[in-house]
C-alpha cells in the first residue's frame, strides 16, 4: 500500500473514531446507515467481486440472520452476543446448501443469481406465515434505556450502535484484505475470471465456491443481528425483500465491484446522496413524491453509464497520480 | 517400458455423431508424442476425455498406473496432468504473474512458495519482463505462452498442448519448438501435443498418432507416418504443410 493510501485511511479513521464526539443523533443515524451498507456491502463483494457469483438474495441471510437472535433474544432471552452464533452457524449452513444444489448441478450465471432470489423470496413468504416469530405482522423487541449502554444485550445509545458497526466495517476490511493475497483469494479470482481454466490447474471450483458462499453468508448474517436489534422491529415483507439485496449490491457496483475500498466508497457516496438528494428538495420545495427516487436513479443511471467499473479504480489512479 | 499413458478402445459420441471412435494408444515416459488429423478428427475430443473435462462412453484411461477416465479436471490435474486450451483462457483480470501463481498454489506450501516457482518460470519462457502486465493486454503468441507457463507450474508429469503453436510466426514457432524441446529433454517432461504446424510435428515429435473421422488410422515415426497412404489420402488437399 502506498504511503498516501495509509494516510487517508489513517484520517479516515480518525474522523469516524471521533464522529459521535461532536456530531448530533441525526448524522450520527446517517453515519451508522453507511457503515451497514459499507459492511453488507463488503460481505457481498467476497462473494461477487472475489469469486464471481452473483447474488440477488442476500436479504435471505440479513432475515434470517437477524430473525435467529432476535427470535432467541424475544423467546428465551438469550443475549444477542451468544445468539450471534446461531445466526451466523444457521446461514453458513443454509449458504451451502444453497451452493452445494446450484454448483453440483452446473447451475451458473444468470440461472444461478435467479435461484438466490428464489430462496430469499420462498423465505420471506414462509416467514409470512410463521407465528413463532410473529409472522407478517412482524416481531417487536423491548426497546430498553436508551441512555443506558450494554453491550452485552445491545442495547443503548446510538453511539454505542454507531462504534459497534463501525467495528464490524473495519473487520470485514481486514478481512477482506487477507483474504485476496491468501490462497482463497487467488482461487477465487481464477474462478471468477475463468472457471474452466481454473479448474484445469487442480483447482477444486465446487469446494472453493461454497467457502465464498459461506463466508459471505456468515457475515450478512451478523449485519442481520445488527439490524434486529438497531431497529428493534422484524418484518419479512422488509427484511426479506428484494429491494434488501439490491440496497446491499448498489454500494459495490457505485464504488466498484472485486476492489477492496469500492464498497465502502459506493456506501458513503450513497448515503450522501440520499441526504442530498432529501436536501435538496426540501431546499427547492418540490415536495412531490418519488423525487428523491427519481434524482436517485438519475445519478445512479449517470454513474453506472460513465464508470461502469466503478468510482475507486477511476479514484485509485487519481491518487496516484498526484504522488 | 511400461506406459505413462495408456488410452484403451476409447469412443466418445455426441448424439448421433462419432466423434471417437475406438481409439487406443500410448505414450511412454519422457517422449514428445503428436497427435494429428484434419478439422473435426475428435482430436480435442480426445484431449478433453484424458483431461476429464468429457467422460468416455467406453474404454478406458490409465495414467501412471490409475484409472483415471471420469475424474473430473481438478483431479486430473492432481494426478500430475496439465493442459492447455486451444483458445486461450488466460485469467484475463489477473497480472501474468498472478495467472502463473494460482497454478503453482495448489502444489505449493504457501503463497511464498507459489509466488517464487511462479517466477522462476516466467524467467524460463521471457515472460518476466511482462510479469506485471494484465494477462489481457498480451498478444496471442504470448498468451499461449502464458498457457503453457500455467501448466508448467502445476507441476506436471505430462503436459497436454492444444494448438500451442496456432497463431505464432514462424520465428515464434521455432522458439516454442526449443523451449518444449529444452523442457522435454531437461526435466524429462513427456509432452503429448494437438498440432497442425508439420513442421514443428517433425521436429518435436517421436511418435505421431493420426486420426481421421474419430479413428486412428496411422502411428508410427513422423517419417513413416507422413508416407503412410492412408494418410495421405485423408491430408490430399488439405493445406497441411506436409
Amino acid at each position: 500500500m502506498t504511503r498516501r493510501v495509509i494516510f487517508l485511511l489513517a484520517g479516515l479513521g480518525a474522523v469516524l473514531l471521533g464522529l459521535p464526539s461532536f456530531a448530533n443523533n441525526y448524522v450520527l443515524s446517517v453515519a451508522t446507515l453507511f457503515l451497514f451498507f459499507a459492511y453488507a456491502g463488503q460481505a457481498w463483494n467476497i462473494m461477487m467481486g472475489f469469486a464471481g457469483q452473483l447474488s440477488l438474495g442476500h436479504s435471505l441471510y440479513l432475515g434470517i440472520g437477524g430473525y435467529a437472535a432476535a427470535a432467541l433474544y424475544f423467546h428465551y432471552g438469550i443475549a444477542p452476543w451468544a445468539g450471534l452464533w446461531f445466526s451466523i452457524v444457521l446461514c453458513m449452513l443454509i449458504g451451502a446448501s444453497m451452493g452445494a444444489l446450484a454448483f453440483r448441478y452446473g447451475v451458473s450465471g444468470v440461472y444461478f443469481t435467479l435461484l438466490t432470489i428464489a430462496f430469499a423470496e420462498f423465505t420471506r413468504i414462509g416467514f409470512d406465515h410463521f407465528d413463532w416469530v410473529g409472522g407478517s405482522g412482524g416481531m417487536f423487541l423491548r426497546v430498553g434505556q436508551r441512555d443506558h449502554v450494554d453491550l452485552f444485550n445491545l442495547r443503548g445509545t446510538p453511539a454505542m450502535f454507531y462504534y459497534v458497526i463501525l467495528a464490524l466495517a473495519a473487520a470485514a476490511f481486514a478481512l477482506s484484505a487477507w483474504l485476496l493475497r491468501s490462497r482463497a483469494g487467488y482461487y477465487w479470482q481464477a474462478i471468477r475470471e475463468n472457471e474452466d481454466a481454473a479448474q484445469a490447474l487442480g483447482i477444486n471450483t465446487f469446494r472453493w465456491k461454497i467457502l465464498a458462499v459461506v463466508i459471505s453468508a456468515a457475515m450478512t448474517a451478523l449485519a442481520g443481528v445488527f439490524s434486529a436489534f438497531y431497529y428493534n422491529n422484524l418484518f419479512p415483507e422488509q427484511l426479506f425483500h428484494i429491494n434488501r439485496s439490491i440496497e446491499i449490491i448498489l454500494g459495490p457496483i457505485i464504488g466498484g465491484i472485486g476492489t477492496l475500498f469500492g464498497p465502502i466508497l459506493g456506501a458513503a457516496l450513497l448515503a450522501l446522496l440520499a441526504d442530498g438528494a432529501t436536501e435538496l428538495v426540501g431546499a427547492l420545495g418540490w415536495e412531490v413524491p418519488g423525487v428523491k427516487q427519481l434524482i436517485y436513479g438519475v445519478v445512479l443511471f449517470v454513474v453506472v453509464t460513465f464508470l461502469p467499473h466503478g468510482v475507486w479504480p477511476v479514484l485509485a489512479r487519481k491518487l496516484k497520480a498526484i504522488k | 517400458m511400461s506406459a505413462l499413458l495408456d488410452i484403451r478402445s476409447v469412443s466418445k459420441s455426441f448424439r448421433a455423431l462419432r466423434a471417437v471412435t475406438n481409439a487406443s494408444f500410448i505414450v511412454e515416459p519422457n517422449t514428445i508424442v503428436a497427435l494429428i488429423g484434419p478439422n473435426g478428427a475428435g482430436k480435442t475430443t480426445l484431449f478433453n476425455m484424458v483431461a476429464g473435462v468429457l467422460v468416455p462412453d467406453s474404454g478406458a484411461i490409465w495414467f501412471s498406473g490409475h484409472r483415471i477416465d471420469g475424474f473430473r479436471p481438478d483431479q486430473v490435474c492432481a494426478r500430475g496432468i496439465a493442459r492447455t486450451f486451444q483458445n486461450a483462457k488466460p485469467f484475463a483480470g489477473l497480472s501474468v504473474l498472478d495467472n502463473v501463481i494460482v497454478g503453482a498454489l495448489e502444489r505449493s506450501s504457501g503463497m511464498h512458495a507459489a509466488r517464487k516457482h511462479a517466477a522462476i518460470i516466467l524467467d524460463e519462457l521471457d515472460l518476466a519482463p511482462k510479469r506485471n502486465f494484465p494477462a489481457s493486454s498480451l498478444t496471442l503468441p504470448d498468451r499461449k505462452k502464458l498457457e503453457l507457463a500455467r501448466a508448467l507450474a502445476t507441476r506436471p508429469k505430462l503436459l497436454l498442448l492444444d494448438e500451442v503453436m496456432a497463431g505464432m510466426r514462424p520465428i515464434e514457432r521455432e522458439q516454442m519448438v526449443a523451449l518444449l524441446r529444452e523442457i522435454n529433454r531437461r526435466d524429462g517432461m513427456t509432452i503429448l501435443l494437438i498440432e497442425h504446424v508439420m513442421r514443428a510435428v517433425m521436429a518435436l515429435a517421436a511418435k505421431v498418432i493420426v486420426l481421421h473421422q474419430g479413428e486412428i488410422i496411422a502411428q508410427g515415426s513422423a517419417g513413416q507416418v507422413v508416407r503412410d497412404p492412408a494418410v495421405l489420402e485423408c491430408y490430399l488437399g488439405e493445406d497441411s504443410e506436409l
